[in-house]
């Protein structure tokens, strides 16, 4: 193996693993606030994708404009399945909640399936991400390119809302101690909302690059891309972002060497991760950079 | 009254038995398949429940337990020249390439069928449950997920995506009901136990149940191995109910069927598990029409794969949302309760009548424990 | 056999014990830190065999914390816990309560959905021998240890006056039967030392002074040595015999209900005004 041939798996993986921390900001952010799993997530992943396709591939709309209309779309979804399935069992036993979080993502799937077609559809790929490009005497295709700075420029623009905004101020008071922040005035089911929108809407983002690297698209192609990010959220510290970025960027780098270097076990690459679960459980459940998480006695 | 309770069950087991014995032979093979479908159901679900509705935990595990029973099972029952046959892509692996068990040591087979399912959850359970146990909802979907792919990369053992065909189709209905009479009297027997006690302590509160002395992972722990040892011999029931075993068979739809079924009984309601397993089993064959595609006169209607499992999704919802306590809430119907029956009907309807009845949910037909 | 133990203590004149000087919790430098928070800070406190101590102070002051500490919820930054002479610091709270300190919380935490006598019946499993086959199996010695187990628990019911109640979903109760049924709870465990939190805590004066005879009753009926964190001064001066003070994590003050109430720290920290009026 060569450096080269290592540097471009590692480039590779940094551009999955990027994809996975968008889907696991999502995840950490809403079981930092509600220790809710939200099955239905990856689900969300699933759904922009489609409405990227038939903005875009079937009505036609400018890149710019399908893309951001399914982003806004998908946030709706995601707060819509907080207000429907999760918030009227807010004070329900957790288990309610999480039974009826399988429910949704099953119905997502499953609705995919009749409405949309099982079968998978190739998605349509804009030109820069066709592009190739040449570097170093190296060629490299535009969506490892653009793929990975579009992830990052998302973040930078998350960790502004989260740090800087007062919104974002908000969803970490709500986060550490939910009943003092009622207590000072805050709207909590309006920060609610607004996080599950703004989980979707990264899982969007991600989905729909998700589309631009693997083209071909099908309803029950979220599950494991979230069941993954889920693995990265704790791997990264449940409930902290840094923590899902950087779970998500191992996770990714994990799985391309895995196939690149050992591709007799290429066929174990989702196994992997689930031991990756496993160890962490065990030997660091606190993740990387997580706080362990007691019940208030 | 416990002695007349004694009696009363010991009656309906001899029912049960001579009704099977009856209908074993006599009745047509749909009408079989659907009971031996419903008393499987029956073993999955009253195990199922032991975790998610008993203890509080939620695990999303029983198809990855079935489907390690189900291909163990398969392994050690299917005869030798079979194996010769299923296996072209790559040879068996020894040893069991060299022995089959004869059909007399079928029971043998599903007992070892359930130890490899609980040696599954030791897996899993001991790096999930020793933490709060919030994990264990995805670990047990990954597992799920995890054996599913070793199913079809470990072509060696399972033969992969094309699955083993050919399993003698041993799971009669005695065997069935069988292990669904056994699997109700062990779990009820441990529920009402001093231990079932403890797991209802942890699904109530578990900062409590600690502080009064209840070592929480030793009993989550306990809970989810029995649970996976009953799914394992459900799986290996199943496999030998419809001959061959794959890992499309126990995908994740297998344990959303499991869970629609517990919450339609009752969250922690064995005897609620035991009837909605049997009403699912049936309402499964009829949704199964829907599916179908049809031709009336000149007119196709084209099947509609997958709508049974939207039924099902937005039942599991709505019950969530609005029917949380399902048929028989946590408790357990009672021959107290059964033999009170008339009476409360009558009471309801005269409370009816005098319009005082505010929901359906006060009178039921559940009871207290007996 | 908790049975046993009961009857022994009983017949041991409890006041002998309460004058023998042992300790039998011993706290020292306990601090309980939460990230950059100090809950707790270098925290010490002896209790003598059969003393009823108070803990208060304002809120937030970490009394809870300090019960958490001593009862294995949290394992102290530094510091330790002696209890019987045993380090206990950072064992477990299931195995903590096995060595004889049981507690009750702050907001009742019952098991609601129970009955009220299988919400005692819980305190006794850690206790029970057989195993969870013989519990399947329904072998003889199961049998026999469920039938003394609910037989112990029907007479603690009896004796703390809720034994009509055994059948009731403990959820159902009323708010002062809840709190005595959580008292009740911990005493089936067998407990040497009892921790009550806030246990007249939404109680109105009637159930407390209820509440004030039935803490004296069980201490002397078992022997007890309680540890007892309140808001009601009624309850706090009127039962205690020794009162520590807490304020924003570090001991302010000890001594006696009349010192305490004499006390200017105390006074400016927590009393206040109107608190001075009732002393």
């Amino acid at each position: 193996m060569d450096l080269s041939t290592f540097i471009q798996q590692l480039l590779n993986g940094i551009s999955l693993g990027g994809l996975y921390a968008l889907i696991a900001i999502g995840y950490t952010m809403v079981y930092g606030i509600l220790r809710l799993i939200n099955f239905a997530h990856g689900d969300v992943f699933m759904l922009a994708t489609y409405f990227a396709y038939y903005l875009v591939g079937i009505y036609m709309l400018p890149w710019w404009l399908g893309i951001t209309l399914a982003v806004l779309l998908a946030a709706l979804v995601g707060m819509s399945i907080d207000r429907v399935a999760y918030r009227p069992l807010r004070n329900a036993p957790r288990i309610s909640a999480l039974i009826t979080a399988v429910g949704v993502s099953f119905l997502l799937e499953n609705g995919g399936i009749v409405v949309l077609g099982a079968r998978p559809k190739g998605f349509p790929r804009p030109e820069i991400m066709g592009k190739v490009y040449t570097l170093a005497g190296a060629s490299i295709i535009g969506v490892s390119v653009w793929v990975p700075v579009l992830t990052l420029l998302i973040l930078a623009a998350l960790l502004f809302i989260v740090y800087r905004t007062k919104i974002g101020a908000a969803m970490r008071a709500v986060s550490t101690d939910m009943e003092t922040t009622r207590l000072m005035g805050v709207d909590i089911d309006r920060v609610i909302s607004f996080t599950f929108a703004l989980g979707s809407a990264l899982a969007a983002a991600g989905g729909i690059m998700w589309a631009f690297k693997f083209p071909q698209i099908n309803p029950l192609m979220g599950i494991l891309p979230g069941w993954k990010a889920f693995t990265a959220a704790v791997v990264g510290g449940i409930g902290n972002i840094i923590g899902a970025m950087l779970g998500g960027l191992v996770i990714g780098i994990v799985e391309i060497m895995i196939v690149a270097f050992l591709p007799w076990l290429s066929g174990y690459k989702d196994a992997f991760v689930f031991i990756i679960l496993i160890a962490f459980l065990l030997f660091k459940p606190t993740g990387f950079l997580g706080e362990p998480l007691k019940e208030k006695v | 009254m416990k002695e007349r309770n004694f009696r009363l069950n010991l009656a309906l087991i001899v029912l049960i038995a001579l009704s099977v014995w009856w209908a074993k032979d006599r009745l047509n093979p749909y009408i079989l398949r659907v009971l031996n479908t419903a008393a499987i159901y029956i073993v999955a679900a009253v195990s199922y429940n032991l975790v998610n509705g008993v203890t509080g935990q939620f695990s999303l595990g029983p198809n990855a337990f079935m489907a390690l029973g189900g291909f163990t099972v398969a392994l050690l029952m299917l005869p030798l020249p079979q194996k010769e046959m299923v296996y072209f892509l790559q040879p068996l692996i020894w040893p069991f390439n060299s022995f089959s068990l004869p059909q007399w040591l079928f029971g043998l087979s599903l007992i070892l069928a359930g130890l490899v399912a609980t040696a599954g959850a030791f897996i899993v359970g001991v790096p999930c449950l020793r933490l709060r146990g919030d994990y264990l909802a995805i670990a047990t979907f990954g597992f799920g997920e995890i054996v599913i792919v070793l199913a079809n990369n470990a072509i060696s053992i399972t033969n992969g995506a094309l699955g083993i065909k050919g399993i003698p189709e041993y799971s009669t209905l005695p065997w069935t009901v069988g292990c669904a009479v056994i699997t109700v009297l062990f779990i009820r027997n441990l529920v009402n136990s001093s231990y079932g006690r403890a797991m209802k302590a942890i699904r109530e509160d578990e900062v409590a149940a600690e502080a009064m002395g209840i070592n929480l992972f030793r009993h989550k722990m306990l809970a989810f191995a029995v649970s996976a040892f009953f799914a394992g011999v459900s799986g290996g029931l199943l496999a030998t109910l419809i001959t061959t075993v794959s890992p499309s068979l126990f995908m994740f739809t297998m344990t959303f069927n499991l869970l629609i079924i517990i919450v339609l009984g009752g969250l922690g309601s064995i005897t609620g598990s035991t009837v909605t397993a049997i009403i699912f089993a049936v309402l499964q064959e009829l949704l199964r029409e829907v599916e179908a595609p049809r031709t009336i006169g000149p007119i196709h209607i084209p099947g509609i794969t997958g709508m049974r499992m939207i039924v099902f999704s937005i039942m599991l919802i709505l019950l969530m949302l609005f029917y949380r306590r399902g048929l028989f809430g946590k408790g357990e119907a009672s021959w107290d309760g059964l033999f009170a029956l008339p009476g409360r009907v009558r009471e309801f309807f005269e409370r009816l009548r005098r319009k005082e009845v505010k929901s359906w949910t006060r009178t039921g037909i559940e009871s207290h424990d007996q | 056999m908790d049975k046993d133990r009961n009857r022994v203590a009983r017949s041991i004149d409890t006041a002998v014990l309460r004058d023998s000087q042992d300790e039998i919790l011993k706290i020292e430098h306990v601090t309980m830190k939460f990230g950059g928070l100090i809950a707790v800070n270098d925290f010490s406190l002896s209790m003598k065999r059969g003393e009823l101590v108070g803990l208060i102070g304002p809120n937030g002051a970490g009394k809870t914390t300090v019960f958490n500490v001593i009862t294995g919820q949290y394992t102290p930054s530094d510091g330790r816990v002696l209890f019987d002479g045993d380090d206990i610091t950072g064992l477990p709270p299931d195995i903590i309560v096995t060595r004889g300190i049981a507690r009750t919380f702050q907001n009742v935490r019952l098991f609601n959905g129970l009955t009220v006598l299988d919400n005692v019946l819980v305190s006794y499993h850690s206790r029970i021998r057989s195993s969870f086959l013989e519990a399947v199996f329904r072998t003889k010695r199961h049998l026999e240890e469920e039938k003394a187990m609910r037989q112990n628990g029907i007479d603690l019911l009896r004796q703390v006056g809720l034994e009509h109640l055994a059948n009731e979903e403990a959820g159902n109760l009323p708010y002062g039967q809840q709190r005595r049924l959580e008292i009740a709870r911990a005493l089936a465990t067998s407990p040497k030392l009892l921790l009550l939190d806030e246990p007249a805590a939404g109680m109105n004066p009637e159930e407390t002074r209820q509440l004030m005879k039935f803490i004296q009753d069980i201490r002397d009926k078992y022997a007890l040595t309680i540890l007892l964190i309140e808001h009601d001064m009624h309850v706090v001066m009127g039962i205690c015999e020794r009162i520590r003070v807490l304020d924003y994590g570090i001991s302010i003050a000890e001594g006696s209900p009349v010192e305490i109430q004499h006390n200017q720290r105390v006074i400016q920290a927590y009393l206040g005004e109107e608190e001075r009026a009732y002393a």
